[in-house]
């Protein structure tokens, strides 16, 4: 089989605007959830973890900047910093744009932040063709909308399609805002924590909410990559075929993911040293994963989630996630789970507690989301 | 790997067909609302939980229903790789204009966790998913139009990984009173598992999608 490589990994979100200064922060322990007093997403004070969108700005011309909405300027420029860490031309027919998102730019729909934009760039293919067109991709843009697992979808189809030549190289991007939009509807299920979430922790009460974006560059070819590139083994997708919105209680969906993604990749449970989970901080999420991590044979391999870092990003969250989860490995770093001090979930799976240097060779990201969808990829270092 | 489209099914304003046969046709030009109930009536489906769908979810669960009459794919293929691969123009646009409307003024605000868990355009595969036990892969993509060439890659990409031995896939897209469904039973080319069979390829997706 062909190997397929995953690199020049780049992420905007509240701890910085590249993949590096995201891990450096983290490493640090610097949090970027805030509690936001604006009133700008809804009415009470509330965590989120915001993106300084001022700085994503200053990249573009005054006319320029008003051309593209905010979620494509950020990933715009998230692509930019990705494309100067490898050498693949994105004009090429041979490279294709995958585009993942959960709600593009829902922010539009609100009558008042539309300024001069058609109503038509809420269409996630508008969006799409905007971002394909900045970068003259020749290449009608593949775009993945299945909720909070749309960033990890993206990365596996990537690799199928460039493994099937379909593409040599492929840019996955994986997009969301915070918006009133969202802020109301999670607030109207009750999922978001009044604090900073807390992944797999005794007292975690929901989740908190992020907006950023993530870049990997997947390629049939090692030299493109300025860095050394992993090896994206395979993925799978599945679901729980249980409930629209409340996880399974048993995590069996997840639990198939998990199992397709490893025997797809030629491994066995045990082969994989670190997993990124999807450890969002509700109460039934976090419980759901630990028994499909437990159920599959994984509870003693050290598992983080990164969003008591940079909050949940939605359909962005899989390759911000994927690209920590690159940064990580070729740092050898375990990261911590931030907000997480006392174990609260029924199986006894590894939580990373602690920053600590271990030797990181294959990694399993994973995602779940609404409509019971989950997902699951693993990295290989070459 | 030889893929069979083994059946294929179509709801649009003019009725609804499986393969070349008229299943039932809207001739009273009914709108979305009324039609796709008087399709649930016409099936004799007992399912409440339709009722609660917002209008996208309802047109790929009935285009479910409608494909998978008279078929038990649940007995011959395993639960874990039978999935969705769906391609969709406009997402849930509809029901996201609805959860905005009820959130755009502080003093009537209203946002709903029942409308909310609709502004996702794969509820559609999860319900179907719910309703039929299926397990395996599922990914809906978003394209301006069905995009049948993209939409062949991604399927057999994903028969070739081995990830799905029994697909259901195609177009399915609604806003208001625009509304078109068109979904493929797609297996690999031994396990046909009913009589009429073509060939899964680019040119017979577009074919069939084009043929009124």
């Amino acid at each position: 089989m062909k190997p397929v490589y995953a690199g020049a990994e780049n992420i905007i979100s509240s701890l910085g605007n590249t993949a590096k200064e995201n891990l450096e922060n983290m490493v640090r322990g610097k949090c970027g959830i805030l509690i936001d007093e604006s009133g700008f997403f809804c009415p009470q004070p509330l965590p989120l973890s915001r993106v300084d969108h001022a700085r994503v700005n200053d990249a573009f011309s005054m006319e320029e900047g008003e051309k593209y909405t905010s979620l494509e300027k950020m990933m715009i420029t998230s692509i930019n910093a990705a494309l100067k860490q490898s050498n693949i031309d994105i004009r090429d027919a041979e490279t294709g744009i995958i585009i993942t998102t959960t709600k593009g730019n829902i922010d539009l729909l609100d009558i008042r932040l539309r300024k001069g934009f058609d109503k038509k760039r809420v269409f996630l293919h508008e969006l799409a063709g905007q971002v394909a067109a900045y970068f003259q991709n020749p290449n009608n843009p593949i775009i993945v909308s299945n909720a909070c697992v749309s960033g990890v979808a993206g990365i596996i189809y990537a690799e199928r399609l460039i493994r099937a030549g379909k593409f040599r190289h492929v840019v996955v991007v994986g997009g969301d805002l915070i918006t009133e939009f969202v802020v109301s509807g999670f607030l109207s299920f009750q999922s978001l924590s009044l604090k900073p979430c807390r992944p797999f922790d005794q007292s975690r009460d929901g989740l908190s909410l992020g907006e950023g974006c993530g870049v990997l560059i997947i390629s049939e070819e090692k030299n493109i990559f300025r860095d050394q590139p992993m090896v994206v083994l395979s993925g799978a997708s599945s679901n729980d075929a249980n409930h629209i919105s409340g996880p399974s209680r048993t995590g069996e969906g997840l639990q198939i993911a998990i199992r397709n993604a490893t025997s797809f990749s030629g491994l066995k449970p045990n082969d994989i040293d670190f997993i990124s989970s999807h450890g969002t901080a509700t109460e039934y999420n976090d419980e759901m994963e630990a028994r499909a991590f437990s159920s599959a044979g994984m509870e003693t391999i050290p598992i983080n989630s990164f969003k008591g870092y940079i909050g949940h990003t939605l359909g962005a969250s899989g390759v911000i996630e994927a690209a920590l989860s690159l940064q990580s490995m070729r740092n050898n770093i375990l990261i911590k789970t931030a907000g997480f001090e006392n174990h609260g979930v029924s199986k006894n799976i590894n939580v990373i507690s602690e920053n600590r240097q271990a030797k990181i060779d294959t990694c399993l990201k994973t995602a779940s989301g609404f409509g019971g969808s989950n997902a699951a990829v693993v990295f290989q270092k070459m | 790997m030889e893929l069979s489209i083994n059946k294929y099914c179509r709801i649009d304003p003019t009725g609804v067909t499986v393969n070349r046969t008229i299943l039932l046709s809207n001739a009273e030009q009914l709108n979305y609302r009324k039609f796709i109930r008087s399709i649930y009536k016409s099936i004799k489906l007992d399912y409440p939980k339709f009722f609660k769908m917002d209008g996208l979810s309802k047109l790929g669960f009935m285009a479910v229903e409608v494909l998978l009459l008279e078929e038990e794919i649940s007995r011959k293929y395993p639960s874990e790789h039978t999935g969705f691969i769906l391609m969709n123009g406009s997402s849930s646009l509809e029901i996201d204009e609805k959860h905005q409307e009820s959130i755009n003024n502080r003093e009537q605000y209203f946002p709903s966790p029942s409308n909310f868990v609709y502004t996702l355009p794969n509820i559609m595969a999860g319900e179907a998913a719910i309703r039929h036990k299926f397990k395996g892969e599922n990914t809906v993509f978003i394209s301006k139009n069905f995009d049948t060439r993209v939409f062949y890659d991604l399927v057999r990409t994903s028969f070739e990984q081995k990830a799905l031995e029994c697909c259901i896939g195609g177009w399915v897209e609604q806003y208001g009173e625009t509304f078109e469904a068109l979904l493929f039973l797609i297996t690999s080319g031994e396990n046909n598992i009913s009589g009429e069979s073509v060939i899964f390829e680019p040119s017979n997706l577009n074919n069939i999608y084009k043929a009124t």
